[in-house]
């Protein structure tokens, strides 16, 4: 752990952790992202040799070593003094609750900094877990992205699908309402697009069940699809590569296209299909 | 299953719940995604780990329905936080000799060409150990 002094300044240089399925199956979310940023004047610097985060969040209190993948993030982009920048939001909830137990739970974290000792690494919550979102809303400013905008999504109808991840809990995550949402409804409206609001956009799409069990996360979908179409929604984006897996599936009849967030963004500041890839 | 015993001491130290807590509102069980499909509801996991009724949870297939939404930590007006429990029952039953709830010789089976990462890592996660 460097001292203050030995810190770089703050700046529009994040630390950035994809995480393993903007790597691979979510690699357009990935590019886009980071594409976009690009236009905004914004770097995001790869943490180097980041590791898988696990996908959720270990629920129980004695499991350190699913925490540790999180706390080497963690502790990389404090030792470079930057906020840390997570896309996927499985990555962001995971990321997010354990720097939330390095704060608040001091077992977890002396077992934690016990283990990292021999890393040379120390973590005491120092850094700023933002998400994509938090970033065009806090950072860049929602005002700025929209004089960046040079295609405004003009009567595109479009559901923002929180899921579980983004919000839950919302003591913890503190992005915005666990119930009542707008963080992507303005973004959407900052795009030029009409954001839908329904009841079902902060409901679960069936999750990870999907390896085992595919028949829960089907029932969840559809419901979750035809509950925006039913709004009105003809386009509804997530955040989350398996939330879009879940939808996807059965996207088919329902009349409603499922989209990742970025490529409305990346649709309406004009980024170059091609330029992200 | 393991012959390992799943005791209502683990349980309450692990997920670091206190089910006296609770007020029996049910929101929790209202809330659920897997509801349906659940043979025990959040509710009842909560009351039944406080009457010490473990071995019941811990032989049912819901500790593996839980989709960790984590809706019903969020909308509990007493922070009792049933899926805490959930995790803590199914954890002390996936860590006994022999009893991961899915074996890594399954998985080639159950992938499909668009299917994420994060699905493979989040189950391995909440299934095995």
């Amino acid at each position: 752990m460097l001292g203050e002094s030995e810190r770089r300044p703050m700046s529009t240089i994040y630390s950035y952790f994809p995480g393993c399925t903007l790597k691979n199956k979510a690699r357009e979310l990935d590019a886009q992202a980071r594409g976009c940023a690009r236009l905004l004047g914004i770097e995001l610097e790869e943490i180097p040799e980041w590791q898988c985060c696990g996908g959720v969040y270990p629920l129980t209190t004695d499991e350190i070593a699913f925490r540790l993948s999180s706390v080497r993030a963690l502790a990389e982009a404090a030792r470079r003094g930057q906020k840390l920048v997570t896309v996927c939001s499985a990555c962001h909830n995971v990321i997010k609750q354990v720097d939330h137990d390095m704060k608040a739970g001091a077992a977890i974290a002396e077992k934690a900094n016990n283990y990292l000792a021999a890393e040379g690494v120390a973590y005491h919550g120092e850094t700023q877990v933002i998400h994509y979102l938090e970033l065009l809303r806090d950072e860049v400013g929602f005002d700025e992205l929209k004089r960046r905008v040079v295609k405004p999504l003009a009567g595109q109808k479009v559901g923002a699908y929180y899921g579980c991840l983004l919000l839950r809990p919302s003591h913890v995550m503190a992005m915005d309402s666990a119930e009542n949402p707008t963080i992507i409804e303005n973004l959407l409206a900052t795009l030029g697009a009409d954001p839908v609001v329904y009841a079902q956009r902060n409901e679960c799409c069936g999750g990870y069940l999907t390896l085992e069990d595919k028949s829960v996360p089907a029932k969840r979908a559809r419901a979750i699809l035809e509950n925006a179409r039913a709004q009105g929604a003809q386009t509804v984006v997530t955040a989350c590569p398996l939330c879009f897996y879940n939808l996807k599936k059965q996207e088919e009849g329902t009349g409603v296209q499922v989209k990742y967030f970025t490529e409305l963004l990346a649709e309406a500041l004009g980024l170059d299909a091609k330029e992200g890839e | 299953m393991s012959a390992y015993k799943v005791t209502q001491e683990e349980v309450l130290a692990v997920s670091g719940v206190d089910p006296k807590k609770c007020m029996r509102c049910g929101k929790c069980s209202a809330t659920c995604p897997a509801y349906d499909e659940m043979e025990y509801h959040p509710h009842e996991f909560v009351a039944m780990v406080e009457k010490g009724e473990i071995e019941k949870l811990a032989q049912s297939k819901s500790l593996y329905l839980c989709m960790t939404c984590m809706a019903c930590i969020q909308r509990c007006p007493r922070q009792v936080e049933p899926a805490k429990l959930v995790e803590a029952v199914r954890a002390a039953v996936i860590r006994g000799k022999g009893a991961t709830h899915l074996k890594p010789d399954a998985l080639p089976d159950m992938l499909d060409p668009d299917l994420p990462q994060q699905a493979i890592v989040s189950a391995m996660r909440k299934y095995t150990r």
